[in-house]
Formats: structure tokens, sequence, C-alpha cells
């Protein structure tokens, strides 16, 4: 066909612009000429004028004033002008326009016209771009034409026919036995067009779907006829006859055997025929092999066939075509959670995709991979994908840290194993893991307390080599602020010893601080790590006190504050530093998602808090006149040692003048505001049987709280360990036992225990307390219980 | 419909063939041309050929100077997506003969008519290849035979 030499030239004057604004104003004129030809009457240009508009459209530019012409034209007569004006159509109009509603007499007319190709442009105008109301209008003449001999109409109308389902659903009935008759044509065109529609009408309606199952043997019988039949130079393509064809009936079938039995079983055999025989050396037989595996996959197959189809994809994992692994990937990932064990069956294959070049087949590796891992495998599956982390694309290491985690979590052999995948994960990819990392490794690691002089070794070695990743350095200080004692002392069975001097070790936690690298939060662990080396270390306890007086004028607000406060500790409260940052007992795990400064500065205090409010409730009998400063009031407040001194009597302190430290209402550096005005804190002894002694005092915290201490002491003979107390209190009041100061009791009073348990009373009841106590004693167990009445200091009711 | 659009682009990202499958407005196709060019030619030599976009799937090709774009709702067979793009190729191929891109720019019209024999409302209409061909040749005479093609206008020089 000659080419239309006006619309060459014009395309080549526009090529040849050199800047965009010459292009414009070569389209500009150009347009003007075409709007000028639209004007005249019929110069038998028309067809080409219309052409380079729509050239002119497809570079961008604004071209409705073209689509009157467009329906003029295909008004016309003559092929060639409909030709264009209805690519026009398609190309300028959509059914939202009110010219699109200007050609549907024009499709009508032209869908009886005597030339085949006259009625081919007009169904595939319908099929693009029918709006419902044309639809409606000319579904009848389309399935007449479904009924016609002519194979070329034949397969058009099919295809307008599934247009026509999906815009207006209740005309599939319509063609509901068109498409059942079209199944027996041979005629490819005309097969597949019919395929499409008797899929489409069955995934509109369920009951056409029941109906259309009867057809499951013909479409066998069709798909066995491809398979064995000899070459077909029509259809072949690469040694497989039409395998768009086959592909469509494949789909069919799935439709079809979903969720039926009977249909499954009737395609059974000739799907694991196709999945036999089909040459997989070149993409257009993987195609259908692939068709075949979505198929038994989807079906109510018979496990021989499942497996087939799982190994057809095990073998694509095998494939040298990208395109090919990465299907296999996604076709498995859907899989895995129902046939989990014929997908197990390949994670070998699946792990060394992790390696693949291809990014999204690496995506899909991982995913899967991570799907794969259990219990027997977690071992080796983390090996590989640590591995994969070090290598690992960024945009997959957010997924692959938390996965990882997520999987160690779940399956971990050991804890020792655990903490150091968590510490690889950190070592390799730090700054990809979320927030709740920090907290949550702290939290394995203070539980693992075997585990402790190994794990805060091995983070101290990570700490000398890297410190740009700061969840790991938050840990690592965290590790050794807690347990440098343990790393000075040298030896560690897990792993080999190394000499760590005191020096070594403020020099690293130094240079965190000064560190360019570290964030504010970083450098706020390692500025509470040193202070608390300082009850952890002998010598240098000055070099410490001079590093946090240089940071109480720090910049950073934070850093500044905490370097004030323990700046504080060493002046003023030197007596209380000990108890304060004492080693931290078992934390709660908190599930709130804090981030990870914050928490731990809370644990930090009001864990230590707590305890120190413990000791400070050491109540009679008191062994000294005390001479103790004591702010009661404050919880940071009171008793210096541990079971040491106590105080002075039952009444309570406030402070006397006798105490040195005078400033007992003075706030310890911001750390805990004043509380109310003391009252007294009478107690009784509430319990005594067998030389241990039960005595209970209570505080008024506020209007509804109450600190209520319980003391134990053993005046017998013979020590008793494993000594616990278990409170209950009446339903609306709100209890909270703090941690025991000690397990054990020695005999003849050395040492007693202490037990804080916190009450809220809001709605002011009469409170009572049973208390049990249980121990061992010379190797029995003894249990006891007492009731408490009235609590000690509250008056006869029970509330003040 | 199972194919939503099919785009031809140059490697600068010049559009030389737009076919939609579903009524969109023109606003949405200049986002979704500008969408598909930037991720399309963003992607490295030899990654796989299918990439996720949206709710779709799109596969291309690039065949010589021209990449091939075919978006697919999530549930079709990708493999078979890329045999219908190569098949398009094929009969572009044996119609133009040995096509190339700057066939395809001069004689646009032709590959939309080889197109709408080949794919109609988004999905495969003949998997013959000699019927297609044979079709347009049938439509190529059906215009020129009827209605041959009228000379050149001679315009006056200074309407040019």
């Amino acid at each position: 066909m000659s080419p239309s030499v006006p619309l060459q030239e014009m395309i080549r004057a526009i090529r040849s612009a050199r800047t965009q604004c010459e292009e414009r104003g070569v389209i500009q004129r150009e347009c003007a000429a075409i709007r000028a030809q639209f004007r005249q009457s019929d110069n038998g240009g028309r067809s080409h004028n219309l052409a380079k508009l729509l050239y002119v459209h497809m570079l961008g530019y604004p071209a409705h004033f073209g689509q009157m012409e467009c329906v003029r034209m295909i008004a016309s007569p003559r092929y060639s002008e409909k030709r264009v004006g209805y690519l026009g159509a398609m190309m300028l109009l959509d059914e939202k326009q009110d010219a699109s509603l200007l050609i549907t007499n024009s499709i009508k007319n032209d869908l009886s016209h005597s030339n085949q190709y006259v009625q081919s442009l007009a169904l595939c105008t319908l099929a693009c771009m029918g709006s419902a109301e044309m639809c409606r209008d000319l579904a009848p003449e389309i399935d007449r034409l479904l009924q016609s001999s002519n194979s070329y109409i034949k397969k058009k109308a099919a295809l307008c026919a599934v247009h026509i389902v999906r815009k207006v659903q209740d005309l599939g009935e319509l063609f509901v036995p068109a498409a059942r008759s079209l199944l027996s044509e041979k005629n490819h065109g005309v097969l597949h067009g019919a395929v499409v529609l008797i899929t489409q009408l069955c995934e509109r309606n369920p009951e056409t779907l029941k109906r259309f199952r009867k057809t499951v043997p013909d479409l066998v019988q069709i798909m066995k006829g491809l398979i064995i039949s000899g070459y077909s130079p029509e259809h072949d393509v690469s040694g497989i006859s039409d395998p768009f064809l086959q592909v469509r009936i494949l789909r069919l079938l799935r439709i079809l055997g979903r969720n039926s039995e009977s249909a499954s079983d009737a395609m059974n055999d000739l799907l694991a025929q196709v999945a036999t025989n089909t040459d997989s050396t070149k993409t257009v037989g993987n195609a259908v092999l692939y068709e075949t595996v979505l198929t038994v996959l989807d079906i109510k197959s018979e496990s021989g066939l499942r497996v087939l189809a799982v190994n057809i994809l095990g073998r694509f994992l095998l494939n040298s075509d990208r395109n090919i692994r990465y299907i296999a990937m996604t076709s498995l990932q859907k899989i895995v959670g129902t046939d989990h064990n014929a997908v197990q069956r390949h994670r070998g294959t699946i792990v060394d995709c992790l390696k693949d070049q291809d990014a999204s087949v690496k995506r899909r590796a991982l995913e899967l991979s991570l799907a794969l891992v259990s219990a027997s495998n977690i071992r080796s599956m983390i090996k590989e994908l640590l591995l994969f982390l070090s290598s690992c694309p960024p945009e997959l290491k957010a997924q692959a840290t938390s996965g990882i985690f997520i999987a160690a979590e779940r399956y971990a052999p050991s804890k020792r194993w655990h903490i150091d995948t968590i510490l690889h994960v950190l070592t390799t990819a730090g700054g990809d893991v979320r927030d709740e990392t920090v907290p949550n490794l702290i939290h394995l690691i203070t539980n693992a307390s075997e585990l402790h002089c190994y794990t805060v070794h091995k983070l101290y070695r990570a700490l000398l080599t890297d410190i740009s990743q700061q969840s790991l350095v938050q840990v690592a200080c965290w590790c050794i602020g807690e347990y440098g004692d343990l790393l000075l002392k040298g030896e560690c069975q897990e792993t080999e010893p190394v000499q760590v001097s005191e020096d070594d070790v403020l020099d690293a936690l130094e240079t965190v601080l000064q560190s360019h690298m570290s964030s504010s939060a970083t450098r706020g662990f390692a500025l509470t790590a040193t202070m608390k080396l300082s009850t952890r270390i002998t010598d240098n306890v000055d070099r410490i006190r001079s590093i946090v007086s240089i940071y109480g004028s720090c910049i950073d607000v934070e850093l500044q504050q905490r370097a004030v406060e323990y700046n504080a500790l060493f002046k003023k409260y030197d007596h209380m530093r000990a108890a304060v940052l004492e080693r931290m007992p078992l934390i709660e795990k908190n599930n709130s998602g804090n981030t990870n400064g914050e928490a731990t500065r809370e644990t930090l205090t009001e864990t230590n808090s707590s305890k120190v409010a413990q000791e400070e409730r050491v109540p009679p009998p008191p062994q000294q006149p005390a001479k103790q400063t004591y702010d009661l009031l404050d919880l940071l407040g009171g008793a210096s040692e541990p079971l040491q001194q106590s105080p002075a009597a039952q009444t309570l302190p406030i402070i006397t003048s006798s105490s040195a430290g005078g400033d007992l209402l003075d706030l310890l550096g911001g750390l805990e505001p004043t509380p109310a005005p003391v009252t007294p804190a009478p107690s009784a002894t509430v319990y005594e049987k067998d030389g241990v002694t039960l005595t209970l005092s209570c505080e008024q915290q506020s209007d509804s709280s109450l600190a209520v201490t319980l003391t134990a002491t053993n005046a017998s003979q013979s020590d008793i360990s494993g000594f616990t107390l278990q409170a209950a209190v009446p339903k609306s009041v709100q209890l909270n036992m703090n941690a025991p100061s000690r397990d054990s009791l020695p005999a003849q009073g050395a040492a007693q225990l202490t037990q804080l348990v916190m009450l809220n009373n809001p709605n002011k009841v009469n409170l009572k307390m049973r208390i049990r106590i249980s121990y061992t004693r010379q190797g029995s167990a003894f249990q006891d219980m007492v009731q408490v009445d009235s609590l000690p200091g509250l008056g006869a009711a029970g509330h003040t | 419909k199972h194919m939503r659009f099919l785009l031809l682009f140059s490697r600068q990202g010049k559009l030389r063939l737009q076919k939609w499958f579903t009524p969109i407005t023109e606003r949405e196709k200049k986002k979704i041309i500008r969408d598909m060019t930037t991720l399309v030619l963003a992607r490295q030599p030899r990654s796989c050929n299918f990439l996720q976009w949206k709710d779709l799937k799109i596969i291309y090709k690039r065949y010589a100077s021209l990449y091939f774009c075919l978006a697919v709702e999530n549930q079709e067979n990708e493999l078979l997506a890329l045999e219908v793009i190569h098949r398009y190729v094929e009969l572009l191929d044996k119609y133009f003969g040995n096509v190339c891109e700057l066939d395809i720019i001069f004689n646009f019209e032709k590959a939309y008519f080889i197109l709408d024999e080949f794919l109609m409302g988004g999905e495969i209409q003949e998997t013959s290849k000699q019927m297609v061909n044979r079709c347009i040749e049938a439509s190529d005479m059906l215009q020129e035979v009827r209605y041959p093609p009228t000379p050149r206008p001679v315009l006056p020089v200074a309407q040019l």
C-alpha cells in the first residue's frame, strides 16, 4: 500500500525541527492547514489530513478539533476514509464525550455492511470504546453475527461480546447459547474468541459457570488435539501448536475445575499430559507449562499432579532465563502456605537465587526464604540470610533485617545463637533495623545472665572495630556500662580472654561520646555507661568524674541534663551512688515500641529508684541512731548501703537536724519532684513464727496511693533460703510488688529482707492484705499465710 | 480487560504508538506514559522483563531502538505476554520487511491497523500469523483498488 505522502512530508518537517520551540511552530502551522482543510468540502485528501492530526496528537498536542471530522469520516462511503475515521475515533474519542454518541448509528450500519472489512472496523471500534448504551443497543446484532457463517466476522463478534458483557453484565445470558456452539468450530481464531467469551461469562456468573462445567470434556478434547496434532504451519510457534489458544483453554479449565472435584478429575490426565510432554526449551513452551502449573495448583488436583507442578516450578528456578526464574519464584510464594513441604524440597535452589543478579528475583527469593525458615533449618537458613545481608541491595535491607529477627526469635536454638545473630545483623546492617531492636536486644541480653560475660566481650570488640552503626553502639555502651566489671576481669569461657584495662574501656566510651557519627541518643547511652562504670571500676573514678563534669556544659540539652545529674550524684549524693548504679534486675518487656533512648532512660531511673526506695524503707529495729540524711519523700532518698544502717526509729524521717546532710528537702538535681508532706510511717509486726518475723509499714503517697514496706528477719539458728512473699488485696485495689532486696534470710538476724508494695486504692475501700510466706529451711519447704486486717497508720477504717 | 494498554517508545522516551484497551482520560494517559517511560528506561540491561506497577503487571521488551510495553492484569501469564509482544513484532516485520523504528514513525497508522487485526478489546483476536497478514493485505487492497490515491493538489506558493 502506498504511503500517505502528505503525511510523511509533515512528519519529516516536524522531525527536522531542531528545538521544541521550532517543533511547536511547525505543528501550529500544520494544524492551521488541517483545520482549513476540514472546513473545505470533500477534496479527496481527507484521510491524509486526519492521519496528520492523529500523528500530531500522538506527539502530545491537542487535537479535539478533529473529533467531528472523525464522525464525518466514519460516515463516508469510502473505505480509506472510514478506516482512518474509525482509527481517529478510537484515539480521540472516548465514551465520555458526546461525539461518541454520534458514531453509534454509523457503527450500527456498518455492522451489517456487505463488506466484511467494513464490518470489521465497526466491530473493532465497538469492542474498543463501546459505551454501555451502545452495547445494549447493539447486543442483539452481535449475537446475530456470532452465528454467521463467516469465521472472520465470528471471531470479532466473539470479542465484541466479551466487551459487552464486561460493560453490561446482564447481557451475558444472551450470548450463552452462541458461545456454547462456537466450541465446535475448527477455526482457531473463532475458537480462541469463544474460549475467551466463555471465560468471561463464567467469571461473571456462577450459575453460568456451573452450566459450562459440562464443556470440560470438549475442552479436554480440543487440547488433546492441539498437543498431539502434527506440525501445523498456520499455528506453530517453535514446535508448540497455537500456544495462545492452549493457554486460554488451560485458564478456562482452571476456572471450571476450581471447587469442583468432578471437573478436576475430568481434566487430570490432560494436565499431566501437557505437563510432561510440553517442550520446555523455549519460552513459548514454558508459557504453556506455567499456565498448566497455575491450573493444577488452583483446582482440586490429586497430590501426584501437584507434586509434578511444584517440580516444574523447581526446574524453572534452575532455568538460565531470568524471566522464568522470576515467575517460578512468584508462583512458589503463592503456594508456600498451602504446599509448604513441596516447596521446602526446593529450598536450596531458592536460597541460591538470593545471589541472582536481578533485583526482582532477589526480592522474591528473600520473601520466599523467610517463609521457608523452620525450626529444623534455622541455623543454615539464617547463615545464608546473613550472607545475603552483607551484599544486599539497600531497598531490601529493612525487609531482610526484620525477617531475620522474626525468624530468629521464633526458632532460636539457643540464647547465645540468638544474641550472636542479632549482633551480626547489627554489625552488617545496623542502620536498617527498626527502633525496637535496641530495647529488645537489651532485654534479651539481660535475661541471658549466663552469657553476660560473653556478650560484653563481644560487644566491646565490636565497638572497637566500628562505631558507625548506632543501634550496635547503643547496645554495646549499655552492656559495657552494666557488665563492665566482667569485661575488666578478663576471663571468659566462651571467647578468648583479652586484657582490657579500665582506661581502655573509658577510651572506647569517650570515643563514642566525641565521635561526630554518634547520634544524640547514642551519646546519652555512652555517658550513662561511663557513669555506671564508676561503681564497677576502682582506679579511674576521677577520670569518670571529669568526663561527667565536662558534659555538664554540653550544648545538647539531653546530655547536659544527664551530666549535671550525674555530677550531683558524685558530689552531694555520693553515698547513694552505688545503689543507684547497681546492676539492673530483669526488665519487663515493654511492648509499646519506645525509641531507644527514652525507654532505657526510664527503666534506669524507675528500676533504680524503686530499688533504692526499698532500701530506704528499712524500718526498725534500729541498730544505731541514724545520722542519715533521709529524704523519704524523695524516692531516691534514703539509706546508703543496703541493709546496713537503719534509720532511727519508727518515726520517720524527715528530717532532723541531727543529720549531717541537712538538705533533706533539697531535690536531687531535678531527678524526682518533692512530694507532699510527710506523714509518719508506723510499722507493725504482722507475723512471728519459728524465728521468722515479718513487719509491715505504710506510708501514704497521695490521696489514693500507698507504699507498704514488708521487712522480714530470721532470728532462728538456721539459714533460710528461697524466701518469697506474695500479697493479695481487695478487688478494687491495685497492687504492684517490687522485687525484694534479697531472697535469703541468714540466721540470727544477720540480714533482713525488705520488699516494697505499692497500692492504689481509688475507691477508698477498707484496706486489708493477705500475705503468703514461703521459704526453705534445712532442706524442707515451708509455707504460711497471714491476714492483715488493718494496715498500720491508716486508722481503723483503713483509710485516712 | 486482560490487556490494559500497549505503548511503544524510543530510548529517548518518545512515544511511537499508544493503544488503550480501557477508557481513560487524556490526563491519565499522559501520566501513565510518563510513568512507563521512566520505569522502563531505568531498568538495568539484564533485568527480567516484568515489573509490578500499581495493580498491573508490566511486561516490556526492547527490539532495536524501540521499547514495547504491555500492561496486563495481575492474574495474566507473563510469559505469554512476552509472546504476544513478539508476535506483534513479527507481524510488523513481515509487513514492512525488516521493520525499524522509522517505519513505525512514518507509517504509524499502518502499525495501528495491523495491531487491530491481531488484538481487539484487550484480547488476542487471531492466533495465526498468516491470517493476520492476509487480512491486512486484503484491507490495503480495498483501500487502493476502489479508491485510488488522489494526486496531491497543487497549492499556490503563497499558501505554503
